[in-house]
């Protein structure tokens, strides 16, 4: 998938990948796609969370050899 | 309007304070309105890890000397053994690059988490407001505390 930008959360845990992915996401302008990376599998779930309670689109989750590609599209 | 999180920190232990600011840090970046309420050993997170605090009294210079506070200083309630469990700890969370409870309290604090020090056990354990770090928003009492939760979405005791 294409993004925007890309932020480096591999070897974090909780709360790191959300926290710096909702100051990562101020960076960017409506409509324009943020690509987390992440190794912690909490992120499967917290991405969607995270993205409901916010208000942002994600787009979608890969995985793959432990290691997640988050995109979540900026709606505001 | 943003919803809103309260959480009381009664205890003084360093687990416990990962906890309450983890759930902190996480609710300000899902665009909640949080604030943390420290009372009693709670107080100890939001105290300056530097000088000595002063208060009046045996009892109370007693109380402030073994119970010093700081977040560089908290305890964790498990397995503390004299301070070993806690360098351990420590250790383990350096190891996965987790935050210590001092960057987390930063972390809280530009977040936009608002710090309330409770001023009965303030007044109970004999501390001023020079003990404590200049991230405290302000000092109050349960009215302050239950007029928040009120409008509070989540209210979590800690």
């Amino acid at each position: 998938m294409k993004a925007d930008a890309t932020l480096d959360c591999v070897g974090l845990y909780c709360p790191m990948p959300i926290y710096n992915t909702a100051n990562k996401l101020k960076e960017l302008k409506p409509g324009q796609v943020l690509e987390v990376l992440a190794s912690d599998e909490g992120i499967k779930a917290d991405a969607p969370a995270w993205c409901k309670a916010t208000g942002n689109e994600l787009l979608g989750i890969e995985e793959k050899a432990g290691e997640y590609k988050v995109y979540i599209k900026k709606s505001k | 309007m943003a919803e809103k999180v309260t959480l009381v920190v009664f205890s003084g232990d360093m687990d416990k304070a990962l906890a309450a600011f983890n759930i902190a840090i996480g609710a300000a970046s899902m665009g909640m309105e949080v604030s943390m309420f420290f009372t009693f050993w709670g107080l100890n997170l939001i105290k300056k890890n530097q000088g000595s605090i002063k208060s009046k009294g045996i009892m109370r210079k007693m109380l402030n000397f073994m119970n010093r506070g700081g977040s560089k200083r908290l305890p964790l309630s498990k397995f503390h053994m004299f301070g070993l469990g806690k360098w351990m700890m420590g250790r383990l969370m350096r190891d996965i690059n987790f935050p210590s409870p001092q960057e987390l309290l930063a972390m809280a604090h530009q977040s936009g988490v608002k710090f309330i020090a409770c001023t009965t056990s303030m007044g109970i354990m004999g501390i001023s407001k020079d003990a404590f770090i200049p991230e405290v928003d302000s000092y109050a009492g349960v009215a302050t505390y239950l007029g928040e939760a009120k409008e509070g979405k989540i209210n979590l005791f800690v």
